[in-house]
This record gives C-alpha cells, sequence and structure tokens, in this order.
C-alpha cells in the first residue's frame, strides 16, 4: 500500500507524463479466440488536444479483453462460498407507493440527487421501475446539457492539464443519463483505489473507462480486469513482479482490501507469497515522454511452478488466484458487507446479509442483483442518513441548479472537501468517517458559494430586488432556486426565523431592496449547506 | 475577519497551500475484520487554546467544559515534565537503506541493485558489519555524538504484515486487534490529568492511535490561522445574523447520527470562526534551520512550544516519506531517509540551543522492515523492522544485535531480536519514571533494554 502524501499544486500544471501515442483497431489472437483488439503506439510528437468523448478517447487498456463473464469454475476443493452468513434470510417487502423523501435519497445514493422534477417522476414511476431505470439501463449513455468548459471557454483537456481529469469525470457526473453507472464507477474507484501520484493519468482514465463498462456487470469480470489494468499494474506494482523476484503488493491488497480483508483468517500470509508469483509476467515498456505503455503478458516471466494459495496446488496464473479469491469461503461475506456500506450507513442485519450473499453467489457474481436488493430495503430507503460524498454533493448541487462545468475551480474545491477524483487518500480508497470536519465543512461552503456565484440576486446600488418580500417568501424563492430539496421541520423553521430577524428595523427605500438581495443570497448558502442538504 | 463580498483570503494559492498543509490523510479506512484505530468513537471538540495562538481539535471522554482546559493548561505549565515525540514513518521503512549490512557476506546478492558500495568512514561504530548509508548522515552525526540508541531489529513473534494491522499492534502495544486505546493514551491515563488535552498532542490533521486516551483529553492540531469564509453577495448588515444563522442551525436537536455529525459540525465551524477573528495574523516565533517541509514547519513549532513550557507529555507525529517502497526504492529512500532525518537532526539542534534538549526524547518508529531480498527495484514487507530512540538522554547503546542475512525467519525476513513492548516498557519506566505493568499488558514478560542515559 503506498503511502500518498498530498502534494504542493499549481493549477493548470501539465501533467508530467502525458502520454501520446495513436491507436488502430486490429484482429489479435488473445487467450486462443480472435478478438478486435486496439493497438496503441506511442508518438514523440506534440498533439492537439484531444476531446474527450464517452470514454477519453486515446487510450485503450492494452490488456486482453476476456472471454464472457467467466462463471467460476469451483474446481476440485471446498464448494465455493458455503455462506458463511448467518441463518435465516431476509425477503424485500411488498413495493408501497414511493415517498417524495425516498425519491430523492434513491436518486441521491444511486446517482448524484435530483435535477429538477426528478422526484416527482420517480414517485410517479414507483419503487420497481425507478430502481429498474438506474440499475438496467438501455444503450450508451447520453450526456444532456452544455458540453464542459474551462473559464475561458475551451474545451477541458484532461491527459493534458492538471484537474481537468477530476473536472471532466464530475461532468459526466453531472450529466450522464446514467447516474448509477458513474456512481458505480466512483464505488470502484474508492474500491480499487489507485492514484495519479504514481499512475499516468492517461492510465488513470483508461481505468476510470474500465469501472464505467463494468459499473453494474460481473464482479468476477471486473476483478480481472482490474487485475491486469495498466494503472493497477503500475500502482501495486504487477509489472515489476516477475518470476524470480516476485512483488507482493497486488497480492496482498486483493486479499485484503479487494476480496476477502484482513484478520478474518481469509488468507495467510503463504498464501500471498504464492500468489504473487501465480501474478508474475505482467510487463510494460516506457518511453521518455510518454511513459508507461504497452502493457502486455510476457510468460517468459511467469513463475511456471506449483504454487498454493488457500490449500489448492497448482500452476496457477492471474487468473486463477482471481478466481481462487472469489472462491474463497469468506469472499461473498466480504463483497456484500463492502458494497453495502456505500449505500447504507449501519450494517446488514444476518437475515439480509445472508439474502444479499445468496444473490451475489447465485447469480454468477453480478453486482446488480445485490444493488436491487439493497435499493428495496426498509433500512435503505428509511433509515438513518448519510453524508453526502464531497464529490457527489459537488455535482449534485450543479444538477439542482442547472449550472455545467464552465470554470476550472471545482477541481481545487475538491481538495478543500477532501475528495479529489484520482487521488484518493491510499490503496483502500477514502475515508468516509472523515466527510464532515471543520476544514472539509468549510470546503463544502465554499463550492456553494461559487456554485451560486453566477445566479445570485445582485446586490449593487441600485438594486431592483423585491422591497417588500416577507420572511416566508424569501425562504420559498430561496429553495425554488436551488433545487427545491426537503428539509426537516427545524431547519425549515430556523431559515424562516433567520429571514424574520435578518433585516433591520429601519431602512430607507434603497435599503430595502439592497438588503432582502443580500438575505435572499444568504438564504440559499445556509439552505444548500445545512446538514439537511449535506445529508441524504 | 469581514470577507464582505470580498475574498482577499479566497486565492487559488492560498487553498493549495493549505491543502498541502493537510497533507497525510490519516489512517485508511477500515475494511469488515481490520482492527479500527484505536480512539475511533472518542468524541471531539473543538478548543481554542490562547497558549497556541490557534484551534486544537480535543478528543476524549473528559466531563469538563471547554473553558476548563485554558486553566488546565495553564496550571500543567508550571511544572514541565519530560516529553516524548513518537515519529512514525508510515509504511514500512527499509531499515537497510539506514543501517547497511555491507559486511554481511550475504548482503550483494540479496541487494543487487539496491545495495550501496561499503565506505570505511561511515562503519557503524556498535557493530562493523553495518555502515550507516550517505542519506543517514544526520543520525550518523548524532550517533557520534551518543545520542542515537539504535534498534536495528524491533518487531514481535509471528510478524504481520499487512500495514494496517501491524501498525495497530504498535499503536496500541500489545499483540491484539482489539485495542480501543494507544499505549501512550494509557500511560496519560494513569498519569495525565483530566483537564489538560495538550498532554497528548497529535501534530496530524487526525488524532494518532497511539494517543488515544481513555478517560483524559488529548489533542490534535488543527489549522491556527484564520478560519474566514467567502460569502459573496452577502454584507452588513445580513452577514452577522448569516453567521449566527450557521450556528443555529448546527445547534438543532436530531437523532440522526450523520445529520448530527454535520450539524456538529457546522456548530464548531461557527465557534472556531468567532474565536479566531482577534487572533489573526498571530504567528509563533521560532528558528528557522528545518527546511522548507512541512514535517520541519510542525517540529519547529513543536520545540517553540516545548521552550514556552507548553505543558505536552507525549506527541505524535507522522513523517514524511514513500516508505512502503515496492517499487523503484533507489529513487525515493534516499530522499525520505535523508528528508526525515536531517531534520530530526534539526529539532535537536533546537532543542540544545534552547537548552531543553535533556528533557526532550524522540522515538522513531516504523510498522515493519522490509524483505532483505529485493524484488528487482524495490523491496516487499518484511519483519524485524529498524527504530530508533534520539535525544542527548538516549543511552546510545544498540539494542539487540543485527541478526545478519545468513539466518532469516522462515518467510525468509529478517528476525527479530528486540521487542517493542519492552522498548515501551523501559521508556515508561526509565524516561517517564512510571511503572509499565498498568500501562503494557504482559510488561512482567518482556526484558528492558536501558534506553535512557542515567
Amino acid at each position: 500500500m503506498p503511502t500518498v502524501h498530498a502534494k504542493k499544486r499549481k493549477p493548470l500544471k501539465k501533467h508530467k507524463t502525458a502520454a501520446k501515442r495513436t491507436c488502430r483497431t486490429v484482429t489479435k489472437k488473445v487467450h486462443g479466440k480472435k478478438k478486435a483488439v486496439r493497438v496503441c503506439t506511442p508518438v514523440k510528437k506534440k498533439k492537439p488536444a484531444r476531446k474527450p468523448a464517452a470514454t477519453p478517447a486515446g487510450y485503450k487498456p492494452t490488456a486482453p479483453a476476456f472471454p464472457p463473464s467467466v462463471p467460476v469454475d469451483p474446481g476440485p476443493g471446498p464448494s465455493p462460498n458455503p455462506p458463511a452468513a448467518p441463518a435465516g434470510s431476509w425477503t424485500p417487502p411488498p413495493v408501497t407507493p414511493l415517498s417524495a423523501r425516498q425519491a430523492e435519497r434513491l436518486l441521491w445514493r444511486a446517482g448524484f440527487g435530483p435535477k429538477p422534477g426528478d422526484v416527482a417522476r420517480a414517485v410517479a414511476m414507483g419503487l420497481d421501475a425507478a430502481i429498474a431505470e438506474l440499475v438496467h439501463p438501455a444503450g450508451e449513455a447520453v450526456l444532456n446539457g452544455p458540453a464542459p468548459h474551462d473559464g475561458d471557454g475551451a474545451a477541458l483537456q484532461p491527459y493534458d492539464l492538471w484537474g481537468h481529469d477530476h473536472l471532466w469525470w464530475l461532468d459526466r457526473m453531472v450529466r450522464s443519463s446514467q447516474p448509477l453507472v458513474e456512481r458505480m464507477a466512483l464505488v470502484w474507484h474508492d474500491w480499487f483505489a489507485c492514484n495519479r501520484d504514481k499512475v499516468q493519468v492517461d492510465l488513470m482514465l483508461g481505468q476510470n473507462a474500465l469501472f464505467r463498462r463494468s459499473a453494474l456487470g460481473s464482479f468476477a469480470n471486473l476483478l480481472r480486469d482490474v487485475t491486469v489494468d495498466p494503472a493497477m499494474l503500475t500502482f501495486l506494482d504487477g509489472i515489476d513482479n516477475r518470476k524470480g523476484a516476485p512483488n507482493e503488493n497486488y497480492a496482498r491488497e486483493v486479499m485484503e482490501l479487494f476480496t476477502l480483508g484482513a484478520d478474518r483468517g481469509a488468507y495467510t500470509e503463504d498464501d500471498i507469497r504464492q500468489a504473487a508469483k501465480a501474478l508474475t509476467g505482467w510487463r510494460a515498456d516506457w518511453a521518455d515522454g510518454t511513459g508507461l505503455y504497452n502493457f502486455r503478458f510476457d510468460a517468459t516471466r511467469h513463475d511456471t511452478t506449483t504454487k498454493t494459495i488457500f490449500g489448492k496446488a497448482g500452476n496457477w496464473s492471474w487468473q486463477d488466484v482471481c478466481d481462487l479469491c472469489l472462491q474463497n469461503p469468506l469472499h461473498a461475506s466480504f463483497f456484500v458487507t463492502k458494497l453495502w456500506s456505500y449505500f447504507v450507513p449501519v450494517p446488514p442485519d444476518g437475515p439480509t446479509q445472508a439474502t444479499l450473499q445468496a444473490a451475489y453467489v447465485g447469480s454468477g457474481y453480478q453486482v446488480a442483483p445485490v444493488l436491487e436488493l439493497i435499493f428495496r430495503h426498509p433500512v435503505f430507503l428509511d433509515g438513518p442518513a448519510m453524508v453526502k460524498p464531497p464529490v457527489v454533493a459537488n455535482a449534485g448541487l450543479l444538477r439542482a441548479i442547472g449550472r455545467s462545468i464552465d470554470i476550472e475551480d471545482w477541481a481545487w474545491l475538491s481538495g478543500e472537501t477532501g475528495q479529489m477524483l484520482f487521488e484518493p487518500p491510499n490503496v483502500s480508497g477514502w475515508d468516509d468517517a472523515r466527510w464532515m470536519d471543520t476544514s472539509t465543512w468549510r470546503g463544502r461552503w465554499h463550492v456553494t458559494a461559487v456554485a451560486l456565484q453566477p445566479t445570485q440576486v445582485p446586490t449593487g446600488a441600485p438594486s431592483t430586488y423585491p422591497d417588500a418580500e416577507d420572511g416566508a417568501a424569501a425562504v420559498a424563492a430561496a429553495l425554488a432556486a436551488v433545487g427545491s430539496p426537503s428539509l426537516s421541520a427545524e431547519t425549515a423553521a430556523k431559515m424562516k426565523a433567520f429571514a424574520d430577524a435578518a433585516l433591520p428595523a429601519s431602512m430607507n427605500s434603497t435599503q430595502k431592496r439592497t438588503y432582502r438581495a443580500m438575505r435572499q443570497n444568504a438564504l440559499r448558502l445556509l439552505i444548500l449547506t445545512s446538514a439537511d442538504a449535506q445529508t441524504c | 475577519m469581514a470577507p464582505r463580498n470580498c475574498c482577499n483570503e479566497f486565492t487559488r494559492a492560498r487553498f493549495l497551500q493549505r491543502s498541502a498543509a493537510r497533507a497525510g490523510a490519516g489512517l485508511p479506512a477500515i475494511e469488515a475484520g481490520m482492527p479500527a484505530p484505536a480512539g475511533t468513537g472518542l468524541s471531539r471538540r473543538t478548543f481554542l487554546s490562547r497558549t497556541l495562538g490557534g484551534a486544537l481539535a480535543v478528543y476524549g471522554a473528559s466531563k469538563l467544559g471547554i473553558d476548563a482546559f485554558e486553566e488546565g493548561i495553564a496550571n500543567a505549565a508550571a511544572d514541565p515534565s519530560r516529553v516524548l515525540v513518537s515519529v512514525f514513518l508510515g509504511g514500512g521503512m527499509d531499515g537497510l537503506s539506514v543501517l547497511a549490512p555491507t559486511g554481511d557476506a550475504k548482503y550483494a546478492g540479496l541487494r543487487p541493485t539496491l545495495k550501496v558500495d561499503p565506505d570505511p568512514t561511515r562503519t557503524f561504530a556498535e557493530d562493523p558489519t553495518l555502515q550507516w548509508t550517505a542519506a543517514a548522515d544526520s543520525l550518523r552525526t548524532l550517533h557520534g555524538e551518543g545520542k542515537v540508541t539504535v534498534m536495528p531489529a524491533i518487531g514481535y513473534d509471528h510478524p504481520n504484515q499487512s500495514h494496517f494491522t501491524s501498525r495497530h499492534f504498535w499503536e496500541v502495544g500489545e499483540l491484539s486487534v482489539d485495542g480501543n486505546f494507544g499505549w501512550l493514551g494509557r500511560f496519560l491515563d494513569q498519569h495525565g490529568v483530566p483537564d489538560n488535552p495538550l498532554q497528548g498532542l497529535s501534530m496530524n490533521s487526525y488524532l494518532s492511535p497511539g494517543l488515544a486516551a481513555a478517560s483524559v483529553p488529548v489533542a490534535a492540531v488543527a489549522r491556527p490561522d484564520a478560519f474566514g469564509l467567502y460569502v459573496p453577495g452577502v454584507g452588513n448588515p445580513v452577514l452577522g445574523p448569516m453567521y449566527s444563522a450557521i450556528g443555529g442551525l448546527g445547534a438543532l436537536p436530531t437523532s440522526d447520527p450523520a445529520i448530527g455529525q454535520a450539524r456538529l459540525v457546522a456548530t464548531e465551524v461557527d465557534a472556531i470562526r468567532t474565536t479566531l477573528t482577534p487572533y489573526q495574523g498571530t504567528a509563533i516565533p521560532h528558528a528557522s534551520s528545518y527546511g522548507t517541509g512541512d514535517f520541519g514547519r510542525k517540529l519547529e513549532v513543536l520545540a517553540s512550544m516545548l521552550a514556552a513550557n507548553v505543558p505536552v507529555r507525549a506527541v505524535a507525529v507522522d513523517a514524511p516519506g514513500s516508505w512502503d517502497s515496492h517499487s523503484d526504492q533507489a529513487t525515493t529512500i534516499g530522499r525520505d531517509v535523508k528528508n526525515a532525518f536531517d531534520t530530526l537532526l534539526a529539532f535537536q539542534r533546537d532543542l540544545e540551543a534552547r537548552g531543553i534538549a535533556d528533557r526532550v526524547l524522540i522515538h522513531v518508529w516504523t510498522e515493519f522492515g522490509r524483505r532483505p531480498q529485493e524484488n528487482a527495484g524495490g523491496t516487499d514487507h518484511g519483519a524485524a523492522g529498524t527504530s530508533f530512540v534520539i535525544g542527548t538522554k538516549a543511552a546510545g547503546q544498540m539494542v539487540g544485535a543485527f541478526p545478519g542475512l545468513t539466518s532469516l525467519d522462515p518467510q525468509a525476513n529478517l528476525k527479530v531480536t528486540s521487542d517493542f513492548r519492552g522498548v515501551y516498557c523501559s521508556l515508561l519506566e526509565q524516561w517517564y519514571g512510571v511503572d509499565a505493568a498498568p500501562v503494557i499488558p504482559g510488561a512482567a514478560g518482556f526484558a528492558r533494554p536501558a534506553l535512557v542515559a542515567a
């Protein structure tokens, strides 16, 4: 696990190793099957900035594609996942009409919050249809709204400019018609956390495309793809792991953080060493000015001796390591509990966990069936609130007020809120217990202030703001201006109390307008930074 | 503070600077089955220390009001006591890159690309098979002055090679994943006071788990500079009521933990903003021989605090560095070792110049060492690590021999020749002068190395 320390960064710094390459599609034999493969060749010449497409163009993983979903062969030995789960199971209750509050929560937790009208639409659809639309999106995602640009109107350059990778993804969070796909990509980014401090940005964006492709698919496939994903091969040293000189970094974390969990008796130190040997063989080339490229499996660097992992001996390959981890009896319980924790702030009870594990294993390690159960769970819909992850709060705020990515500031402001995309603090991802402290609260305030600035009510003289608006009308106007988030009764009352008391008793005719304009701006800030709006 | 429609503070450079200052983001998230960091769940309150001219996050179960702390600090300051500074090299430092076993026949073979060449001018006086690396010259200098005790192979039986778990053992002072409180926290529970949160000071942006105490308050330094908010479109006379409303909204009761946390933080923000207003621009004067890094700045401030009799008894601070050097170690390790120990040398010299070196001891530790056999460019997690006690009062005599590279443990790692729990017992008994038994479980069973000069 690399320890990552935040660095002082200058804005708009050129990426140190922005890779330049050209790509073409060829037919190659991969794992005995013919496949269309993008082959990328580095070019030394400086190219104009690429325009980000649905996935940033210009890079495709050089890792081979796999045969479709690897339904895991249990092989000899213990049957996979005899649920170490508690007895009993949980059955989703019959669907009752979806309340606006529940719809709002669903849209926040399974996406990036509602745009105006989304809550009413979800309520009209009902829970099943709303979940189905999220979990089974049809076709390609559509990006609705203006394309992102920097403060001068220039297109983003995610491969080349500091912070633009963050902005590029934030834009998809704001505009995608498939919010759960983006949300799950964020989950996988946290689950398999790599950091651009150590990994070239093109590889990070390639990994991001993988997380998007595999957002709602098979975890078995995702695990294999991630294992040989160039960003991961770089971050956890897979390309330095070779026969005779095994590097254990990935072998350890794939068990400890990705599939099994530490100190549960799921594996031993020797399992890690043996798995490291099985994972040997991946390499890449390096070119100055380009960085790492041409990630590939090199059989001459692979350790072909017999490895014993979880008590099973064989000439295991990297694919086998993935499968053995999935078949480990303690994997399914780890997986469903970890996935659940992204959506619900309290652990699942025993019967719920059993049901989730059964759905996961029964579907051949599919993610979607587990998500559907989580989203229908009463604890999800009606249980305790969660603090919105900072980047989710930021994207949702822009959705609510109808603003596109039109400045670069979100990148460094996200540092203030504690969640810069592509820079998780370490391989175990972000610590969501730290989402809300006095420093990050201040960052959230500043995100809100910057977001509202273009649409704030002008206060300069002569103000034209209505000079007779009372407190209740001011609160109503402010709520409407910020996407009508639902407020608790006590918060709504406090807002009105502030609005009623914020103006001096005696004002001249200019002040009546100017101070009401200020009050309106203040109310919008207070509403959006309130605990009600920062949780869901 | 009146950020009225303007934004002197709201410059990108200032924010970047603050982001950088918040580096080193703390203990990672915890997965199911992992030990939770000691101190998890301790209540946190924010407190403005006039002594520091800044805001502290105070952790602990003290029933005292926040106002009592100022008085407690003032009382405790009257009687300066010995201080232990615990410096953590997170990630697992490669000890062979500080003291290289160039005289060991196996060394060159195990470290074909990472080895350093023999250099008789850097021979380690206590074991001629070892030599200080060039990056560790600061440590060599201090060792030559008798101010460094070296533990060349420290650890525990059945070494755990998870960063999270092994660090946890070191933090709580026992081989248990269940410990909730740190070993220094337990020391403070026994011998600290109920009204001085500075007695256990985490110089990180989070509470260092080793300091987590059960019954007495301890503190983490928050940013001591001003705490303004950018408020476009709102000016006087609405600004004042708006600020008050932040605190008012935060004070609303709720039974929901997440909403409660968000509201509590809002009240803390309001309290800090209000209280810090008179303190803008207040800086602690200090010498400037530390270089430019964040680590040096922290120790610089610490030295000035100790010189001013700020009543600190135990400090925890993380030393920056890519210590988890699985790859590309040749690039990182020399830089990191040099930065860490050059900074500690500057700190030691500052303490000496201020005449307070005799009451400060530095304990440098890492969660494990790295494997002697390199992996072609880097090193994987090992067993025995390297630790140092530094100070004018350090005994200066090696604890536990270097075990050599010929006879390794069954996993081909360096064998352990000293136990960190014995070191803790010695620090408690010889440095703090207290009984180790109530602090370190099984204390009676550990040999006590001589760590403190008479």
